[in-house]
């Protein structure tokens, strides 16, 4: 009987010729990242230990990425725990790059390993063929300190992609419109796995987009196919795979789901839940009071690139902002030397510091009471970028930034 | 403005900044009263507390400095402070107090003679009595004293307007 | 007999000679009202029971200290200037442009000779073309919006004299803070404080608005350089003789005169938690730092960053350290990407944040914590101010800050 992707990593991970879904194994980790989120408790954990000690500190990557620059006394106090701890063991520590998930993409990750994050968008690994997940902080600990986790090996839904995405329309429209059909509880504890001859169609940022939203439809991981245009992308950064993975001709997924890339239209997840999907047109009464371009979904350099394009000579609506963030520091030097960061404050755009901003909802561009945000950001759930009586509304990179310049949810055609 | 009171003392040192006075984190409440627990806080996270309407505050030169907020003042006068006695204000401050209706002394010894906890008596435009001994205390300029006895620039305005 | 410069503001605008302890009525050239300060304004503005503003046009509105939003209700400030402004005909309003004082003369706003008005202390910045230009409360501003006039006492000059060429790693925040030292926190209260000699004829009008926006610092109503052809330039203006004439007379009394020479000065910084607090860098050189700063109101511009640029090209801030760089405006900050500055900051290492007022206003843009150290360019170091009353603030020049950020250490430029 063959094996999914999934089951192959994870067997590897545990030691073993194969697994299948159902099965509890134990697993070696090839990497655990954490960040400013939560990495404070960790710590405080990892202290309270009667004999703490790191299994593997090469293993390790902390990232600062959600309240940076800090903005209160205790955010900086969390940071400080977590910088003084790196510092005294040697771990990985990067503050102020960018977002976590970017940063590990474009330095760590590699095809065939199996990651921990303690952040739930780790599945945006996946993109590179690696078997990446969120946990809390109590696994991480755990997995910090002996190396080693279980895992339930999750079953798979196969995604066959077919066609191409139509112009103006976007990865990012195509994950929304698949977590719309499936709920957001539909992978619960499984994988989403992508494949077929569509996904040639998609570059690296497309992909990364996809898997990285995975998680807002339940899913444990999710996988993509190892191609050409991947290993590229690891060549590129200057690494090789580990293993490269493909399931078996006879796995078995829990369901097989045809998409025709040509069929996808620009779509908008509505307030309050991210499987809340409408035809954007149908928002176009929405007046808005921010646009946000970035985060770990759409902040590279493809999306600013769709946002440059669409402003370039036109100015944000008067009343908006418009947050534009790039996802790391590549990102935002690349953006430079285009152009394209002048592109957005020539416009009126707010250009940050690569962070997770208002995704994150504490940091950066808070919305107020009664406030609408349209965001490339990974969540609209109530309250999640600022004032509990505030909706996030989630789109393409091109529809927020059209719906910047408008002042009301526009697509790209309309400005 | 001229009846006595009596009122105990509370004493800060040279230089007590707006900053100090009410840290810019708490500037965008809504309502002073919401500012309260907090004024003092970086140096005396306990004193907005322990200060009861009436007290005085006693001080050392250039109360005040620093940023125009005029929730400074405000806060202040929102606790009760009956009056502050400082050897000397920062301008911004002193002109903010004056158009809240928060009346600020000034004086160059009562400082270095008065300890906390200290009870005075006051007589504005006259003197304060302390510790069996009287300090002399001069009157504000007429045009400020309008202000002050119209109970502060807003209701100045008011009258000019004829609301009131 | 003489009249100093501020003398001559005031007087030309009340038309009559005035001298020191003159208490007069002006008309108000420019107000400017802040985000923090515009729902209390507005209130104050309403309560009074005005129903219009004296002139909408010589009103701005500028949002900076809250953008980014880092607090639920930072946006109703922006909201609810954004109404005050369409119910009163307010046409200035700058959403996210940057620093208030960096753009009242930046925006060609505030001109040599004018008076302003604003609910920020730096206001004082302005005097950096030669304006009358002070910060008051949210209630004095609510009036001047109403009556278009504000009550103020002509204040005493105390002149500062300035001659020669100033060493290299020396700029003009070294000089202000200096003089604050040298004047303490509160020596140039109610004062005018005025700069001039050669050394000042050589400054930019960028480095003028360092000192100026710190005049305050040593308590003063307003810190003035006499306008000359750079002031015009800047400001787009012809040098008339109507500007011309905006300089003390040779004959003017002054409270004090403080003269220096500019070779005499070192770089140095103010040390918590007073800007008075004056040591030059070298004796505290060697101290760790965990943060640095550059950016505000006092330090936040193209020449500012430029000079940081040149000291980090090639090289990289120090591990463990941020870099924090906050360009004062969206012009400033399109300039640096203009000439290579932002890429030179951002290969060191430095994050790059939106225009704002960022870390100065201690709210967020870079808050510390208990027992860290941070060395800024802003203009305050009160305790608390960035964070708890256990951070250590150094205030310094961009060229201090850069050589810091590289090394770790407060170090000489």
């Amino acid at each position: 009987m063959g094996m999914t992707m999934a089951e192959k990593i994870i067997a590897g991970a545990a030691g073993k010729e194969s697994c299948k879904a159902g099965d509890i194994e134990t697993v070696t980790l090839d990497r655990l990242m954490s960040n400013d989120g939560t990495t404070h408790l960790t710590i405080d954990m990892y202290n309270n230990l009667k004999n703490p000690h790191i299994a593997d500190v090469d293993k390790l990557v902390w990232i600062v990425d959600h309240n940076i620059p800090a903005d209160s006394p205790k955010t900086a106090a969390s940071q400080k725990k977590m910088r003084d701890f790196a510092r005294e063991h040697g771990i990985r520590f990067y503050e102020g790059e960018g977002v976590c998930h970017q940063i590990m993409m474009e330095n760590h990750v590699r095809p065939g390993e199996l990651i921990f994050g303690a952040d739930s968008h780790t599945c945006a690994y996946g993109a590179l063929g690696a078997f990446g997940t969120g946990v809390g902080c109590t696994d991480y600990l755990y997995a910090m300190v002996t190396g080693t986790s279980w895992l339930l090996v999750p079953e798979t839904i196969r995604f066959n992609l077919n066609g191409k995405l139509n112009e103006g329309v976007y990865a990012r429209d195509l994950i929304l419109t698949i977590i719309g059909r499936i709920s957001a509880n539909g992978a619960n504890y499984k994988a989403m796995e992508f494949a077929g001859p569509g996904l040639a169609t998609l570059t690296m940022a497309d992909r990364i987009s996809i898997c990285n939203l995975c998680v807002e439809a339940g899913a444990k991981t999710a996988l993509m196919e190892v191609d050409d245009i991947a290993l590229e992308y690891l060549k590129a950064h200057g690494r090789e795979p580990k293993a490269i993975f493909k399931s078996d001709e006879d796995a078995n997924f829990a369901q097989v789901i045809d998409v025709d890339l040509s069929e996808i239209k620009p779509i908008v997840a509505k307030p309050h839940f991210v499987d809340n999907i409408v035809d954007a047109k149908e928002c176009q009464d929405v007046k808005i009071d921010e646009a946000f371009l970035g985060s770990c979904n759409n902040g590279r350099l493809e999306d600013l690139r769709v946002g440059a394009r669409i402003i370039k000579g036109k100015k944000v609506a008067e009343g908006v902002r418009f947050l534009v963030v790039p996802a790391s520091r590549a990102v935002y030097k690349e953006a430079l030397k285009e152009g394209i960061l002048d592109t957005f404050m020539e416009a009126g755009a707010m250009v940050m510091n690569p962070n997770c901003s208002v995704c994150w909802g504490a940091c950066q561009g808070v919305i107020g009471q009664g406030e609408v945000l349209i965001s490339t950001g990974t969540r609209n759930f109530k309250g999640r970028a600022g004032h509990k009586d505030s909706f996030v509304y989630l789109a393409s990179a091109a529809t927020v930034t059209a719906s910047a310049i408008k002042g009301t949810i526009a697509t790209a055609d309309m400005v | 403005m001229s009846e006595s009171f009596t009122a105990k003392i509370w004493v800060l040192g040279d230089d007590i900044d707006t900053d100090i006075i009410l840290p810019t984190e708490y500037l965008a409440y809504k309502e002073i009263n919401d500012m309260k627990p907090y004024a003092f806080s970086p140096l005396r996270p306990d004193l907005a507390s322990k200060i009861q309407p009436g007290d005085m505050i006693v001080a050392g030169r250039n109360f005040g400095c620093g940023s125009s907020r005029e929730q400074a003042p405000e806060v202040v006068k929102a606790l009760g402070v009956s009056c502050v006695v400082a050897k000397s204000y920062a301008r911004i401050f002193f002109r903010n107090a004056i158009n809240n209706g928060l009346l600020l002394i000034e004086n160059q010894e009562l400082y270095d003679q008065v300890k906390e906890g200290d009870i005075a008596k006051v007589t504005p435009g006259k003197s304060i009595e302390v510790n069996g001994k009287t300090y002399e205390i001069a009157s504000l300029p007429d045009n400020l004293m309008e202000i002050l006895n119209a109970g502060g620039l807003v209701k100045a305005m008011r009258k000019r307007n004829g609301l009131d | 007999m003489g009249q100093t410069l501020v003398e001559k503001i005031i007087g030309n605008n009340v038309n009559k000679t005035v001298k020191p302890g003159d208490i007069v009525t002006v008309d108000v050239d420019w107000c400017m009202v802040d985000d923090i300060m515009v729902p209390f304004a507005v209130s104050k503005f309403e309560e009074m029971g005005f129903d219009k503003v004296f002139d909408p046009d010589k009103l701005v509105l500028i949002y900076d200290h809250f953008l980014p939003a880092t607090q639920v209700d930072d946006s109703r400030h922006f909201r609810v200037g954004d109404e005050f402004a369409k119910k009163y005909g307010v046409k200035n309003v700058h959403r996210t442009e940057g620093i208030c004082h960096q753009l009242m003369t930046e925006a060609g706003y505030v001109k040599p000779g004018q008076i302003a008005f604003g609910t920020d202390s730096h206001t004082v910045t302005y005097g950096c073309v030669g304006a009358f230009a002070t910060g008051i409360g949210y209630t004095e501003m609510a009036g001047i919006l109403g009556t278009g006039q504000l009550w103020l006492k002509v204040p005493e000059t105390i002149k500062v004299v300035i001659n020669g060429k100033l060493p290299g790693n020396v700029s003009s925040k070294d000089v202000i803070l200096r003089i604050i030292g040298d004047l303490t926190s509160s020596g140039a209260t109610y004062a005018s404080l005025e700069f001039s000699g050669d050394t000042i004829d050589d400054m930019s009008i960028a480095s003028r608005m360092t000192m100026s926006n710190m005049a305050v610092e040593a308590g003063a109503k307003c810190g003035l350089f006499a306008p000359d052809e750079k002031t015009c330039q800047y400001c787009n203006i012809e040098y008339t003789d109507d500007i011309k004439n905006l300089r003390s007379d040779e004959d003017a009394e002054f409270a004090r005169v403080m003269t220096y020479r500019a070779e005499n000065f070192v770089p140095v910084l103010a040390c918590p938690s007073l800007v008075d607090n004056i040591h030059p860098v070298s004796e505290m050189a060697g101290k760790k730092v965990d943060q640095v700063f550059l950016g505000s109101c006092t330090n936040g511009r193209l020449e500012d960053l430029q000079t940081a640029a040149k000291i980090l090209k090639g090289k990289h801030v120090k591990e463990y350290l941020k870099f924090i760089v906050t360009p004062a405006s969206r012009k400033i900050y399109r300039q640096a990407l203009a000439d290579g500055t932002l890429e030179i900051l951002s290969d060191a290492g430095a994050i790059i944040t939106t225009p704002g007022c960022g870390l100065c206003c201690g709210r967020a843009g870079g808050i510390l914590s208990d027992g860290e150290v941070v060395v800024a360019t802003n203009n305050r170091n009160f305790l608390g101010r960035m964070g708890t009353s256990k951070v250590e603030i150094y205030l310094a020049s961009p060229a201090t800050a850069a050589a810091t950020a590289l090394t770790g250490f407060i170090t000489e430029a």
